[in-house]
């Protein structure tokens, strides 16, 4: 056993959750214990060491009130719900709407979807961080729209890191949306300084009834220090739509596992995700759309630019069962590297067993176009400013299709000035790459 | 305005300017007119100042300046445009801020007032009237699904925003209907004056019914072999480029 598995699981052992998650929590924690630890040769983790994850003391967070950085919020219209550094912060937060419930709140029949639910589509046995996550079951939120429902504002789930002691955050979030239900759920994950180094946990599981419409936001904007081991996994019903996007800009290691799975005909998923990582970070993001179903459709885009010595993982699988004729399935991954020393792995894995399918898919990486530079500066406009907006025209298409204007407006100038405050390292390298 | 001399320059391990000698005085109009592969568009690339072109010999004053010393950029902000034959797509960056930028940087540069952003849009709107490119090109991407016309009228209206001293127009009429080119004409013919050049780089001579200019000069491997005046061109077209070298040979 490796020396997270075994630290992580006495911190565990000296949690307090509710009665409910017991026998979860004891599954969790049985398979973290016996899982092997990825190596090179695991392929899931090929191209994403966990050995600099694998040293990291941490420590149970505190019940301590820390203010939320309002200023760094985004300004939306929603109910806000925050978890810091991955316990519920009440004091934080609005009054929950109908059908969404702490999961240490939770009782009678929810305990009952809770207990049918979760773990089921976030496979301990198959995800090693889920079952991390559900060793450490205890925070969270249970989402339970009621048919035709409605959500009359987004939920938006604030998850924050802070403090010197790097933590232990584990959040859990299950939305049920029952038929023709719909809800927008924006999750936030944001820290306090680029040195905070909290292992985050945080597995989202959905089950999208007949008709139902999720719109779902995953921000990965943590600092660098931040190791975070996310999964989203959704389940859709007859006509259901997921449609969902994803940013992650750096932490010290980001890893988002996607599974969605279409188990009704005429669903739809549309993913779209921006990664930036810079520095010596590491994102990785591993999709998997299973279309299991016939008649479903599915577009998946994503778009990373990679600085300095960074690295971005991409493996976009998609799956075509036997009986899923007619599937239409997309898939995109450009890549831009700014530096000679940066890294990308992108693999699209299609995995298709009916004969009557259309699936496109694509991935590229490259380096900024000479052309298109020596266009620009023929315009007078200097070598790094062009880079800078060519770089961002580079992921600015993805940005500009955001729905949720508010989740736009807050993205835009952070990431104008992401690639504007870098003049000096980054921009050095960049004109490096190009001569 | 323009002075070259004995100008030669290669790209890759290939010779393509062999000696070339202009000179443009202000308020000019120079057509260079070359069978294909002559060095025409090379002329107007080591003039911009692309980096795979290598000048090896000669020198280009602007103004009294040594152009080949300025970085691209630099010579973009003395004045000096250059209109693409083939104008580059980038998409995720938008028209309207790539005009802006541009603008901004050769006007700092030239110490002209910065253009507040309400003053630029309504620039950008006229001039894009002015040179019949439907706005909404504006919030496109630079060139981004721009048919052949479009780029072409978006390179006039670089040329119109930023009022350089020398345009270098390269094959801009090539693969134009008839309507774009009369309209890439009148927005040259419109910017025509006492101070500022145009160097009109053509195959056909179609163009020259519309900008009139005031020297023609053929080029042909890589050297300007006759100069004249616009007659010359009627000349070209009758007699095709062969006649013109065997006469110079």
């Amino acid at each position: 056993m490796g020396d997270l598995q075994t630290h992580a699981l006495e911190l565990a052992a000296r949690q307090q959750a509710p009665e409910w998650a017991g026998d979860l929590r004891r599954r969790g924690a049985q398979r973290f214990a016996s899982a092997s630890w990825p190596n090179r040769r695991t392929e899931r983790w090929k191209y994403t060491p966990l050995v600099a994850i694998a040293k990291k003391q941490l420590a149970l967070p505190v019940d301590d009130v820390m203010a939320l950085p309002e200023g760094e919020l985004i300004d939306v219209d929603a109910y806000k719900i925050a978890f810091v550094n991955g316990v519920f912060s009440p004091q934080h937060s609005d009054a929950l709407p109908e059908g969404v419930v702490t999961l240490a709140d939770a009782e009678g029949s929810e305990i009952e979807l809770l207990q049918a639910h979760l773990g089921r589509q976030a496979d301990s046995q198959e995800h090693l961080f889920a079952a991390l996550a559900e060793a450490t079951l205890g925070q969270g939120l249970l989402v339970h729209i009621a048919a035709g429902k409605v959500l009359d504002k987004p939920l938006y789930v604030v998850h924050y890191s802070c403090g010197e002691q790097p933590l232990l955050a584990s959040t859990r979030i299950l939305v049920l949306a029952e038929a023709s239900a719909e809800l927008e759920l924006i999750e936030h994950f944001l820290c306090d300084t680029q040195e905070q180094a909290n292992l985050v946990t945080a597995q989202t599981e959905m089950v999208l009834g007949d008709n139902a419409r999720v719109k779902h936001y995953r921000l990965n904007l943590e600092g660098e220090g931040v190791t975070h081991m996310g999964g989203v996994f959704a389940e859709l019903g007859r006509d259901a739509l997921f449609d969902g996007f994803a940013i992650a800009t750096g932490g010290e290691l980001i890893r988002n596992d996607y599974v969605l799975s279409h188990c009704g005909s005429g669903a739809h998923v549309e993913l779209q995700g921006v990664y930036l990582p810079r520095g010596r970070q590491v994102v990785d993001y591993h999709t998997n759309i299973q279309h299991r179903v016939p008649h479903c459709t599915s577009n998946e885009v994503f778009r990373g630019i990679v600085g300095d010595r960074a690295k971005a993982v991409f493996n976009g699988r998609i799956h075509i069962f036997e009986q899923a004729q007619k599937t239409l399935a997309q898939l995109s991954n450009k890549n831009l590297l700014t530096s000679n020393k940066a890294e990308v792995d992108t693999k699209p894995e299609l995995e298709i067993y009916a004969d009557d399918v259309k699936c496109a898919h694509g991935a590229t990486v490259a380096q900024l176009d000479e052309t298109s530079l020596y266009y620009l500066q023929t315009r007078g406009i200097s070598k790094e400013q062009a880079l800078v907006m060519m770089s961002f025209g580079f992921i600015n298409e993805l940005i500009q299709a955001i729905k949720n204007p508010a989740v736009a407006e807050y993205l835009l100038p952070r990431l104008a000035s992401q690639f504007g405050r870098q003049p000096d390292d980054l921009l050095v390298l960049e004109a490096d790459t190009l001569d | 305005m323009l002075t070259i001399e004995n100008l030669c320059a290669r790209v890759e391990d290939k010779d393509i300017l062999k000696g070339l000698n202009l000179e443009v005085k202000p308020g000019e109009v120079h057509a260079i007119m070359g069978p294909n592969g002559a060095g025409k568009s090379t002329l107007g690339s080591v003039l911009a100042g692309r980096e795979s072109f290598t000048v090896t010999e000669g020198e280009v004053r602007f103004d009294g300046k040594d152009l080949l010393e300025l970085d691209v950029e630099e010579r973009a902000r003395e004045g000096l445009f250059l209109a693409f034959q083939y104008p580059v797509e980038i998409p995720g960056v938008s028209n309207m801020e790539f005009l802006k930028a541009s603008v901004d940087a050769v006007r700092k540069h030239q110490g002209k007032p910065d253009l507040s952003s309400v003053e630029f849009m309504k620039l950008a709107r006229e001039t894009s009237k002015r040179v019949k490119l439907d706005q909404a090109f504006l919030k496109r991407g630079v060139n981004e699904g721009f048919s052949g016309g479009e780029k072409k009228r978006n390179e006039i209206l670089q040329m119109m925003l930023l009022e350089p001293r020398l345009c270098i127009l390269d094959e801009t009429d090539s693969g134009l209907d008839i309507d774009a080119l009369q309209t890439v004409a009148d927005g040259v013919n419109a910017m025509r004056s006492e101070e500022r050049s145009f160097i009109v780089v053509t195959h056909y001579q179609r163009l020259l019914d519309y900008i009139v200019p005031d020297v023609v000069h053929v080029l042909a491997d890589g050297k300007i072999v006759k100069s004249g005046d616009k007659s010359l061109a009627k000349e070209l077209e009758a007699k095709g480029y062969r006649w013109l070298e065997s006469e110079v040979a």
